[in-house]
Order: structure tokens, then sequence, then C-alpha cells
């Protein structure tokens, strides 16, 4: 059993072709930016999304454990959740006739995901004489961190001829990296700060093992794309920049493409959803400007990087 | 864009239409004068040719291609002999808010006193309605079904590339070989093919007439303008200029259509005045087509290019003319009630672009690609286009066409011919027949200028159900429409509820299939289209009207509407009232009765936790096969009357929006009075697994069964963004081709749907909006980001 918090399909940003996107539940980062923060625990949680809710109040009526209560907050009314009292039992998400209430996280089988892959799989071949084949994306959450479900599914893809991509951190053991390197056709690997405090700072972890891991992989000669949330005030600043594209020239296989992706604050709708005890300073955090991000590019270009 | 096409643009953009009795005056005193002398074919031929005769012939200013149906662009003519406007009808038309047509109090005031009084009792509408069943009638007016013929002349016709090789002259010498080899001692039909074909020759005289005019013309305005410069005059006047393309304009009306053209230009002009030649004739639905315009043109574009006196450019201006003349073209305005059911300025001329020949290899050329540059330029409301993508298709030219359609103005729409030919061999055309095949209207596939493929109406297949639920009573309207089949709370199961169901559907097919075949009768009768017939094989050899099984082939259609909301509605009963027994029917049916008023637990029950059509689901996407696969049955090869049989399609146009204001709330968790679902696509919003899941779940339908399907899908700007955006695209299209699918429409959502969805969040379940890495169902976000990402979408515009 894997537990997965969302599976996607018509995935286009996640690697080349039409792909479908498998979300592993649990993350050993918290950084303060993360627009998918439901990824973050390894548990299953409660989401509510407010402006879905009709107010019915069967969920309340349903929770054996009392923690759910109709309150009313600036004249509308609302389900809160004492989360002390809560054991995710589902119930609440059963009786639930919106979508307001969901358990986020479903332990689902290796058959059960690779249904729903094989649903999408027709669209992997791509037709178009210069298009790039798609396949399966596993993403998170931090796949690695559930390392045992991850190689059983990239083995059996693996068995089904999809192409694999692994979307990660590398933020784990070498012997993992190795292993799943063995099992998968390509890594997006996240590189968020080359400044080990900061890193440890905006992401809660030191960055020593993730730039040995994206070291290794380039010696091993694995294809993988770095992405880079581009984020103002964090690590958009040229010294950054430079020093990252400065590392990503210096390796013995150069990333297929690094890709900017501009931090957007979309993400905060998903703070709401659920009792976040998610960095408030993720808040203040600003749009980069299309200058800003121009300018970033320009400097990867020098180093000869394939930058999107 | 150049100046005279940017000044040509503005006026068709900015002319408003207006109503001309022009047309109805000439033809009111020819029949006063005439009706009864003749049989009937001549006399519709010297209809035309008097029309054609007395017609305002109009030539624009900076015009290269010319001809107007009415006596300037956007008159409207009116067709009295098929349906007759009433005062009231043509102050309302005059008045109302949304598409209105302008006509001055003095035409309202003459067509009072000479238009009307004459055509009292004789229009075809009188004649149809006058005999059709009182049951008919009121199924007809609760919105069971729509019928076009009512008010237009059977139409849908697309051409194909004999006027490029024949003038109307070789014609006439065909016409009248006909005539000399007919036998009237072994042929009892040898007189109604004489008539028949005498009739054609006048009508073939009539629109030379109405060429030469137009050359008389032009060599007026153009000899008045030299006289005003005098003789010594510089060659780069502007007024000199003009004259010479006047005298050129002449030049090419003299030789076409009475002579198949020489160049690119005469072979626009060809089509030009074919087309407004069937237009004029009669009101068909809706309007015409040139077929493959680009295969047709692109041998004379060769020849002209190599020959060195056409440019890209210029090939590109004269096309810009033409799409500019068929926008000039307004769709005629209904009568009475139907105006509701689709108010639109819009007549369906869809130029295909693109797919196969008649041997099956590629029919793309350089000349496609300049009509995509001519879509792109001049995004008009018509004519309509459509990318045809075969698998021999190449990739550069889906990839283009891709590159318009994300401009988001809703065009071209992409067809595949590897499913239609299917389609049409299916229904026992020819392979090269087929192959030469294509769209035409909306998404009606057909043999071109080989086929009369008759469109006879819309049929509302929930508003079926909606009375099988109430034993055979239309709980809008009250009226007893349909058969005795049950009280919905009666049924034992969902299996006895399918049964009565489609007792309910094949009650009402057989009623509409029986007054179709009536109406095609009385045209056949008394309203034949002898210029058409002209252009449609094999009207000449056969002697016989397009409308009276002349052509090749002769098919008619049912249309169905509202799949989506059939099966959800289906997938909703089955699931929760027979096998979960969340509610009961009873409860179910009190909650639809009262628009599910107090209801909304249920009802959000129902949207949420139902399976519905669209999302790669088997549950729901078996229910929609076996609706679609009896839906078929109960239509497909019901005899016509000229000697073929019924096919089923499957689009609405816009009159699922009609068809959902008459009807009741449904147990798909629909509100009463809100659209159906259009032809074959998922119900508005019900499809949340994003594209892939909708093709899938599409590809599960044996689309060769019919003559054509219809799926719409919205996409925001940002799936389209980059290059290798558009190239994912082209492969979900190449892999719904591969599936099957007969035809797919991307409408890119601006701002203003996205506001749209703020106010009706159910109806755009499905709007997912990704922003590199992240991505989110509109609805699901809070009202502040919602209002961000419509100022992105509007920052991304393209």
């Amino acid at each position: 059993m894997t537990r997965i918090f969302d599976i996607k399909r018509y995935s286009i940003h996640d690697g080349p072709g039409i792909r479908i996107t498998i979300f592993f539940k649990g993350c050993p980062l918290n950084c303060i930016w993360c627009h998918n923060p439901e990824g973050i625990s390894s548990e299953p949680q409660r989401l509510y999304k407010e402006q879905k809710c009709i107010v019915c109040g069967a969920c309340v009526s349903v929770c054996k454990r009392k923690a759910l209560s109709m309150v009313q907050k600036e004249g509308s009314m609302f389900v809160d959740c004492d989360y002390s009292l809560c054991n995710v039992c589902g119930e609440c998400e059963d009786i639930c006739p919106s979508l307001a209430t969901e358990i986020c996280g479903k332990d689902m089988s290796d058959d059960q995901i690779l249904k729903e892959i094989e649903k999408e799989s027709i669209f992997f071949k791509s037709s178009e004489g210069k298009g790039e084949e798609g396949g399966v994306t596993f993403c998170g959450g931090e796949p690695l961190m559930h390392y045992k479900d991850l190689l059983r599914l990239l083995k059996k893809c693996g068995d089904l001829s999809y192409h694999r991509t692994v979307d990660t951190t590398l933020f784990s053991s070498k012997e993992i990296v190795k292993e799943v390197a063995d099992n998968c056709d390509l890594f997006l690997v996240d590189l968020k700060h080359m400044d080990g405090d900061l890193h440890k700072k905006y992401t809660g972890v030191s960055n020593d093992q993730i730039l040995e891991n994206i070291r290794f992989i380039s010696d091993y000669e694995c294809d993988f794309y770095i992405r880079i949330p581009f984020i103002k005030g964090v690590n958009s600043d040229k010294e950054n920049i430079t020093k990252s594209a400065n590392f990503l020239s210096s390796l013995k296989t150069k990333p297929i493409r690094v890709e900017l992706l501009p931090y957007h604050d979309i993400g905060k709708t998903k703070h709401e959803r659920f009792a976040s005890t998610y960095n408030k300073e993720g808040y203040l955090l600003e749009v980069p400007s299309e200058e800003e991000l121009f300018s970033a590019k320009e400097i990867f270009k020098s180093y000869g990087l394939n930058v999107v | 864009m150049n100046d005279r096409i940017k000044h040509l643009r503005q006026a068709t953009v900015e002319t408003k239409p207006s109503l001309s009795i022009e047309r109805a005056l000439i033809e009111t005193e020819f029949y006063k004068e005439n009706y009864g002398k003749y049989p009937i074919p001549i006399l519709r031929a010297l209809n035309f040719m008097e029309i054609c005769k007395k017609k305002t012939i109009f030539i624009g200013d900076r015009e290269l291609i010319v001809g107007e149906r009415g006596p300037r662009p956007k008159a409207v003519p009116t067709f009295p002999e098929l349906t007759c406007h009433s005062v009231e009808d043509l102050n309302v038309l005059n008045t109302r808010e949304l598409q209105p047509y302008s006509i001055s109090q003095e035409d309202i005031e003459t067509y009072a006193k000479e238009v009307i009084p004459y055509w009292e009792g004789r229009t075809q509408r009188e004649r149809i309605f006058n005999h059709v069943p009182e049951a008919w009638k009121e199924a007809y007016e609760s919105g069971v079904f729509t019928e076009f013929m009512e008010q237009r002349a059977p139409g849908h016709t697309s051409m194909d590339g004999k006027m490029y090789e024949t003038g109307l002259l070789d014609f006439k010498k065909r016409i009248h070989d006909e005539i000399s080899k007919l036998d009237f001692l072994e042929d009892p039909e040898a007189t109604d093919k004489q008539e028949e074909l005498k009739a054609m020759s006048i009508s073939c005289d009539a629109a030379i007439l109405f060429a030469e005019r137009h050359a008389d013309l032009a060599e007026d305005m153009a000899h008045e303008r030299l006289s005003v410069l005098g003789d010594d005059v510089s060659h780069d006047n502007p007024d000199y200029i003009r004259a010479q393309e006047l005298l050129k304009i002449a030049e090419v009306c003299r030789w076409v259509p009475a002579n198949a053209p020489r160049n690119f230009w005469e072979a626009i002009q060809m089509y030009w005045f074919v087309h407004l030649g069937t237009i004029t004739e009669l009101n068909g639905w809706d309007a015409m087509n040139p077929g493959h315009f680009d295969q047709h043109l692109s041998p004379f574009f060769e020849k002209d290019k190599a020959e060195g006196f056409l440019t890209d450019d210029d090939a590109k201006e004269l096309l810009s003319c033409f799409w500019i003349k068929v926008n000039n073209h307004t769709a005629p305005p209904k009568v009475g009630i139907t105006a509701k059911e689709s108010g639109t300025y819009n007549d369906f001329t869809n130029i295909n672009i693109g797919g196969v020949k008649a041997d099956g290899t590629d029919g793309v050329s350089d000349l496609s690609y300049i009509f995509l540059k001519v879509i792109e330029e001049l995004h008009i409301l018509q004519p309509g286009s459509s990318l045809h993508i075969s698998s021999v298709s190449p990739d550069k030219f889906l990839n283009e066409g891709v590159k318009v359609i994300r401009n988001g103005y809703g065009y071209p729409s992409i067809f595949n011919p590897d499913t239609y030919v299917q389609e049409l061999m299916r229904q026992g055309k020819s392979l090269k027949d087929a192959r030469e095949g294509g769209c035409s209207g909306c998404i009606e596939v057909g043999a071109f200028g080989k086929e009369a493929y008759i469109l006879t109406g819309y049929l509302n297949v929930p508003k079926v159900f909606e009375i099988c639920l109430n034993n055979g009573l239309d709980p809008v309207s009250g009226l007893k429409l349909g058969l005795e089949t049950g009280k919905a709370e009666d049924f034992k199961s969902y299996d006895d509820l399918y049964e009565a169901f489609l007792k309910q559907v094949n009650y009402f097919v057989d009623m509409k299939v029986r007054v179709s075949n009536y109406i095609d009768r009385m045209f056949a009768k008394y309203a034949p289209a002898p210029f058409l017939s002209v252009y449609i094989d094999d009207c000449i050899s056969k002697g016989k009207d397009y409308y009276n099984s002349g052509a090749r082939y002769n098919t008619n259609y049912i249309q169905c509407t509202g799949l989506g909301t059939i099966t959800d509605s289906l997938s909703s009963i089955k699931k929760h009232v027979f096998e979960d027994k969340k509610f009961s029917m009873s409860q179910l049916m009190t909650a639809i009765n009262r628009n599910f008023e107090g209801d909304e637990f249920m009802r959000q029950y129902i949207l949420n936790k139902t399976s519905f059509f669209g999302n790669d689901d088997d549950y729901a996407d078996d229910i929609a096969v076996g609706v679609f696969n009896d839906l078929y049955k109960a239509i497909d090869g019901k005899p016509n009357t000229r000697g073929e049989v019924f096919h089923m399609n499957m689009l609405s146009t816009t009159c699922h929006v009609y068809f959902g204001k008459i009807m009741g709330a449904t147990p798909n968790g629909r509100k009463a009075g809100v659209a159906i679902s259009d032809g074959t696509s998922p119900s508005q919003g019900a499809d949340t697994k994003g594209p892939s899941s909708v093709i899938k779940s599409m590809g599960k339908l044996d689309q060769v069964k019919t003559g054509g399907t219809l799926l719409n899908q919205r996409f925001l700007p940002s799936l389209l963004k980059k290059e290798e955006d558009v190239n994912k695209l082209c492969s979900l299209i190449r892999t719904y081709f591969g599936l099957g699918g007969h035809h797919i429409q991307f409408n890119i959502v601006d701002t203003e749907t996205l506001y749209k969805a703020q106010d009706n969040p159910e109806e755009f379940r499905d709007l997912l909006v990704r922003v590199a890495g992240y991505s989110d169902y509109f609805n699901d976000m809070n009202i502040d980001l919602q209002s961000d990402i419509i100022a992105r979408t509007e920052n991304e515009k393209l």
C-alpha cells in the first residue's frame, strides 16, 4: 500500500510528454513556500474547503469523537475542527455532500495505482514525430521518503515499459538514490538554495546531502532536470543564482534542462484548508518580476546550461 | 493585413444587420402574376431569374470579390414562400435587444400591404403546420424536438471541385443533352424530368445574368472614375488604380460562372457566385459551404504563382476579401417562437482545411497555411473553419492550427477524416466520394457535391426522459405528450426504468420521422432548387431535383442532444436509488418537482458523489455507450422518402440552451431552466479529471455509427503557453482521433468566462488552473485567488 494524496492526469508540466503524476504523502522538508502543504505530513489529514461547504451539519452529526462543531465567524457559519480530537476516521468525508470535507491521503494498492496509470497510458506514446514520450511521474511530498513503495512501483512500471520520472529533493541516502536511479528514466530534482544555513532556514534541513546526491546522479550519468523554485528574497539573488549555475555547470553530466519556477502565492488557499502549522513567513513571500526571472535565466545561459 | 483588408474588415464588423424586403417584393409580384402558369420547377427557376434580373447590384468600395445576396452588406432578404414574417415579427426583430435586424417603418408597412396578404395560407410553413398531427405539434411546442424545415429549406450542402472545371455554359450543354435523351415512350417520369431539366437550364442563365450585371456595374463605375480623371493621369492615382481594379472585376464577372475559372481570382469569384445563387434561390439550412476550398484552389494558386502573376500576399488578400464576403451574410432571422431556439447572426459556412485527397494522400498544401493566416488575421464571426487531421496530415499543419486556436477565437475546430470517411462508407458512399467528403455547418458529415443531407431537427433526449419519469406527462407544459410507461415510483429495477425510457425514445423518434417525411415531400413538390441541383451529382443525369432524390446520396439526420445530461441522470438514479438506496425514487421525484428547493443536501450529494460521463469511469461511460447505441437503433435505418434512410447525429449548436430552458430539474442535480449538455460533450463541469479522461470516455462511443459527434473542451491559456504545451495538445488530439473521435473543439477560456465561473461554480467544475507545478480547480479557490487567476489570464492573453 502506498499513501497517495492526489493523482493528476494530463499532467504536462512534470516531465516530457503527456503524463500522469502520482503524489506521495509525506516530506522530510518543510519549505516555507510549499504550495502542496497537504503533502508534508505522512498522516492522513482532514481538509476543509469552506467555500464549498453548504453548512448542512451532516459531518458534525456523524463525528463520533465530537471533534467537529458549527461555529460562526464574521457572520457566516462554518465547520470547525478540534484536531486534537480528530482521528481521521473519514465518516465526515463519506457524509459530506459537497466535497467540502475530504480526507487527504489514501492508501492505495499497487494494482489500484497501476490501473489509474494504465487509463492514461494511451496518451504516453507520442504520435507527433518530434514530440516526447510521456509516462508516469512520482512526486510528493517526497517520494524517496517512501522508497520501498516507490521502488516497487518503479519496477512494475518498468515491466510495462512506461517512462518513469521521479520528482524529488534527493534528500535521502546515497544507497536509496542509487537504487531509484537504477529503476527510473528521469529525475526532476529541486535545487532550493546553495547556502547551507539558508537552506536549513527555509526548508528545515541542510543541503549537504542534496548537493552530494545531485553530484552522484550526475556522475552516475542519470538523465535529470533541475527545478528551482524562484523566490524573491529567498534564492533569487545574483549570488545564489551564480553559485547554482556554477555548481550545475561543474557537474560531469549536465542537467538536460534547468527549469525556473517563479514563486506564486496560489498555494496559500491550500493552507487554509486544514489548520496548517505552516510557517507564517510563507505569507510574506513575493512573486518575482519578469525582469528578475529574465536576468536569472541569462546567468544560467552564460554557464552553458539549457534553461527554460 | 493590408489597408484594403483593414478597411473591408472594419466595414463588415461595424455594419449592423438589417432586413431587406426587396427579394420578397420581387418574388411576390412574380408569384401573383405567374403562379399556376408553369410547372413548379420552372416557376421556381423563373422566380430565381426574376430576382437575378431585378435585385440591386452592389459593389463596395475597395472590394475585389463581389456580390451580395441583399442590396447591400448584411441586408438580409426574407423568403416568404417558406415562412412569412408578420408585422409583429418585423417589429420584434427591429427592436429586440439581442441580435436585432433593423427595418424601416415604411418597409414594414409595404410588407404588410404587398407581401403578407398574398402569402397567407400559401407558405411552406403553413402547408406543414396545417397537416401535422396534433401530438407532433404539442411535442414540438413543448421542446421535445425541433424541426429545421419549418422555417428554412433543407440545406447543409457543400460543393466539390466540379465548378472549377465546369462553367454554367458547360452544364447547360449537359442539361440539354439529357433533355434530348429523354424517352417519352418508355420512361413514365420523362415529363417531370424534362420540366426539372428545363428549370436547371433557366437557373444557369439566371446566374450568368446575375454575374453579367456585376460586370456591367463594375465597368460603369470604372468609366465614371476614368472620365473624371481625364486622359492625363498618373498611374498611381488611387482613382485610376481603382478603375483598373473595377475593369478587372468586370473581366472576371464576364467569364465566371459562365465558364470554368482560369486563375485564382476567378476561382474564388466562381465559388462566390455559386454560393450566392444557392442562398438567393432558397434559404437553406445553414448556408452553403465551399467544402475543401484549399484543395480546390491550390492548383490555381500554384499555376498563377509559377506564372508570376500571384504572390502569397495577393492570395491572402483575395481570400480575405472572400472571407469578408461570407461575413457580410448574416443568417436570415426566424419567425415566431423559434427565434428562441438559436438567437444567432451566424450561418454555418465551414471552410474545410487540409484533410485527405480522393486517393487518400495528404490534402495539405502551401495554400492551407495561407488559409490559417487569413483566419488568424481576420478573426471575424463568419465563415467558420476547421482543420482536417488524418493520420497522414503533417504535424506542422496541426501545430500551426493549434497556434491559431490558442488565440481564443473559438475556431478552427478539428475533424478526423479517418473516422468520417468510415462514417460515410458505413452509410454506403464509395471510398472516393467519402474521401472527397467532409464536414459542413457545425459537425455534420457529407459527401460534398453529391449528397442531399437533410438535418431534420434536434431531439431533446433528456426531455424524453423527463416525460418518462412522469408517465408520459410533460411536467412543464402539463400536456400528455408521451406514452404511459408507468410511474417513476413503481419501477422495480433500473432496467425496467430504462426499458420504459427506450419506449418513449422510439415513440418520439417515429413521430418525428413521420413528419419529416411529409415535409420532404412538400419541398420536393413546392420548393425545388433547380440551381443547387445543377451542382449536385447526379441531379442532371437523373433529371431530378436535389430535394427529390436527384442527389447521388440522400440522407436524413436526427440530431440527438444532451448525452451528458441523460447519462448523468441515469447514473444518479442507478447508483443512489436502486443500488445504494441513498434515497427513494419518490424522494428524488419530490426534489426534482420542487427544483431541489430545500433539497440542497441531496442535490450536492448527487453532483459530487455520482459517476458522471467524461471522467474515464466505466460506470457512467457504460451507460452513455448504452444510450448512444439505443438512440442509434431507434433512428438509424428508418426509411426516408428519397430511397434512403435516417441516420443519427449528435450535436446541438446552441439548442441545448433552449432545451434546458423548457425543462424542469433533472436527476443529475441540474436545476430547472439550466442548459442541458450539448451534443456529446460531458455535462457542463461534470468532467473533473481533465481532457485526457474526457477523450477516453468519448472514445468509448462507436462514433462511426453517427454522421458526426461534437466535443467541446475548455482550456485556460496557461495550458498552451509554451511551444511544448502546443505539441502536447497536438498529441492529445492525435490520440483522440486514434480512438475514433470525429471532432474536437477548444474554447480558450477568457476572463469573462472566469467571471461566469465565479457566479455559477457548478457549471464550471472542470475548470482546472495550472501554474507551474501547482494545479487546482478554479472553484476550489477562494475569491481572492480567483481574482488573481482572472488577472493572470488577462495578462496571459496570447
